[in-house]
């Protein structure tokens, strides 16, 4: 049953990702086609996890595989929530063709299979990977974000005559939606790192637990450097940091920390 | 009845006959209302056209008319008039109130004002079903023009493009404090443009005060002194400056104090004067967005260009709509000859069955309706095909409307 649902929501996030360069390219109807897909591939995303959790009887993302599968699910949730207005096509641009290669990878190293997890009542367990997931999904979107709002930052310094003709956020917006997605990603990140904390003995101290505790300080210093010291320009450069270690710590599960 | 517009408009005649012609909106009515004494008529009035539609029996005579009308209006002999006026009918009639409405007949393509002005004529107008199906199908037209193209997105002027930009640094411009350097009418239209998208006007800065007070006054901001510009800098979000000063109104040093202590909160400076007035090594600074009038006019100019290329998708909108009003005028004409068709063929079938009845009286009431189904049925399929070819009659050239229907009911 999952294999039958991973392959619409894989076709439909590379559909979304292709219309995408095409609306790039050239504003217009591709736009619409790549916020269904968008949509449609959610869906069957959607169903796709919800079918593996009934079938698994437990946490069925408790592997490296299965983890990409549900960071993807997370990190299209975030996207959603503005992705379908059409100011926002470009951050689909960068976002899209990212969850449809990460998707493919879950799916050939076994992340949407109907295999068997961890048990629902290791709670702690469930807890910490879901958290730690949603932090790293709103840290991904978080640099999509930066990343556009200092592009559009240049574009603005360097004056370009057709500066008007690419409909985006404004700079405020993205610079106010970058810092919301921080502070949410921080929120999960503390609250997702508590029940780690409460396997540590068992567990011991890596190198993973390193990064993700500088994940946290790089989160906090963005917040402090918006919020406090009022450095748009920086905060929005470190939150592209951001994206940098989350790829890092992703690749570092594959190697160690999860089964 | 057949449609029909005798109009002029910037494309045609110069000012100095527009003026003559035009009208506001009770001229509008009342011209309306004595043109449509004989059928239906609508008058737009812009300070780019006047245009009469009418919906008449007699076209012919109903132009002339028209043209007299706008003669006497204009004070001018209709010989003098009718270099400047057009005359279109049916379809193309149609088709071109579609444009007007979608602005692509406007000076600056795509200018939304003429959609407001389109309804309000509809509105002042002796309408009946020719020109209400018209007309609100020339609103339908524009609205689906601005809303599936980008063709009155893009600012068409100096100020509007200020504003624009102004939104795209911070969004909704509400609440936005703006400051004013120079009372001219510049910085006046700028102003304007700002605060119709919400901004609010904090201070007017003049070398005369008294004309500070005035632009003031206008817009609920304060009135003050150039040399006191200083002070209001860093609360200000955008400055607009456009003084007739021969040197720099504002240095990179005022700049960057102005800067400190925003938390971010970026400055967008707007220097509409020749020489300038601030200093354009402010550009440089961090979050400062500095831009000079050549700045804005590119803007302009590009995304005029911008309108040109998505009146090429709007004319393909207008293309379409006018076919379907085509469609739908075509088959008004043949409604009266399927009519008269299927009531020969009902009294024929009723005749029949009359003729037939001593014969079916041991029917029961079950078997009677049997043969009233069928008798029906048969009448339906035996007039489908006449029907859709009167139809498609009616869609075809008007040579050709005659002859199916001849050809049938011969």
């Amino acid at each position: 049953m999952a294999e039958l649902l991973v392959w619409p929501a894989l076709l439909a996030y590379g559909e979304a990702a292709v219309a995408y360069a095409g609306n790039a390219r050239n504003p217009g109807g591709l736009g619409r086609l790549a916020t269904w897909g968008v949509r449609l591939g959610w869906l069957a995303q959607t169903a796709l996890l919800i079918v593996q959790a009934a079938d698994a009887g437990g946490f069925p993302w408790n592997t490296w595989a299965g983890s990409l599968n549900l960071f993807v699910w997370l990190v299209v949730s975030a996207y959603l929530i503005w992705g379908c207005s059409a100011r926002y096509r470009l951050l689909g641009l960068g976002v899209m063709p990212l969850a449809a290669a990460l998707l493919a990878v879950s799916y050939a190293a076994g992340g949407t299979d109907d295999s068997s997890g961890a048990a629902w009542g290791d709670v702690v367990l469930v807890l910490h990977i879901a958290l730690v997931l949603v932090s790293f999904a709103g840290f991904t979107v978080a640099g999509g974000l930066a990343a556009l709002e200092l592009w559009q930052e240049r574009v603005l310094k360097s004056h370009p005559a057709g500066l008007l003709r690419q409909r985006v956020p404004s700079l405020l917006a993205l610079d106010r939606l970058t810092v919301t997605t921080v502070a949410v990603s921080m929120a999960a990140l503390s609250a997702g790192i508590v029940p780690g904390l409460a396997r540590l003995p068992d567990r011991g101290l890596d190198v993973l637990i390193a990064g993700t505790v500088v994940l946290w300080a790089l989160g906090a210093s963005i917040l402090y450097l918006r919020v406090r010291a009022g450095r748009r320009e920086l905060a929005a450069t470190l939150a592209l940091g951001g994206v940098a270690a989350v790829i890092v710590l992703q690749l570092g599960l594959l190697f160690a920390h999860v089964a | 009845m057949r449609l029909l517009v005798v109009g002029t408009s910037h494309r045609l005649a110069p000012v100095e006959v527009r003026e003559r012609v035009a009208l506001d909106g009770e001229g509008e009515a009342a011209l309306a209302h004595r043109l449509g004494d004989s059928g239906e008529a609508v008058c737009l009035s812009t300070c780019n056209r006047t245009e009469l539609y009418l919906a008449a029996a007699d076209t012919g005579t109903a132009g002339d008319r028209a043209t007299e009308a706008l003669a006497d209006l204009g004070r001018i002999s209709r010989a003098d008039l009718e270099p400047y006026l057009y005359r279109l009918e049916q379809e193309s009639a149609a088709t071109h109130l579609f444009r007007v409405a979608a602005g692509l007949d406007s000076l600056v393509p795509g200018e939304g004002e003429i959609q407001g002005q389109v309804r309000s004529a509809y509105e002042r107008g002796a309408v009946g079903p020719l020109l209400d199906r018209l007309f609100r199908q020339a609103l339908h037209t524009g609205k689906r023009v601005r809303t599936e193209t980008a063709i009155g997105e893009s600012p068409a002027s100096v100020a509007s493009a200020a504003a624009a930009l102004a939104a795209q640094v911070f969004g909704d411009l509400s609440g936005r404090r703006i400051v004013v350097i120079g009372a001219g009418k510049v910085g006046e239209l700028a102003a304007r443009n700002l605060v119709s998208r919400g901004a609010q006007l904090s201070f007017v800065a003049n070398r005369t005060v008294d004309r500070a007070s005035s632009l003031a006054d206008r817009f609920g901001g304060e009135a003050l002194p150039l040399d006191r510009v200083d002070e209001e800098l860093a609360a200000a979000d955008i400055v607009v400056s456009s003084t007739a000063a021969r040197d720099l109104v504002l240095d990179r040093g005022q700049i960057e104090r102005a800067l400190e202590g925003r938390k971010g909160r970026p400055l967008l400076l707007v220097d509409l004067a020749v020489p300038r007035d601030i200093d354009p090594a402010a550009k440089d600074l961090q979050g400062c967005f500095l831009y000079d009038i050549d700045d804005l006019q590119s803007v302009v100019e590009e995304t005029l260009t911008g309108r040109r290329e998505e009146a090429i998708r709007a004319e393909e909108i207008v293309a379409g709509e006018g076919e379907r009003f085509n469609a739908w005028l075509a088959s008004l004409e043949s409604v009266p000859a399927i009519a008269s068709l299927r009531e020969r063929a009902e009294a024929i079938r009723r005749g029949e069955l009359a003729k037939a009845a001593p014969r079916l009286v041991g029917l029961s009431e079950r078997e009677r309706h049997a043969v009233e189904s069928v008798t029906n049925q048969i009448v339906n399929k035996l007039l489908h095909q006449p029907i859709m070819r009167l139809k498609e009659a009616g869609l075809g050239d008007e040579d050709d409307r005659g002859a199916p229907q001849g050809r049938l009911e011969g």
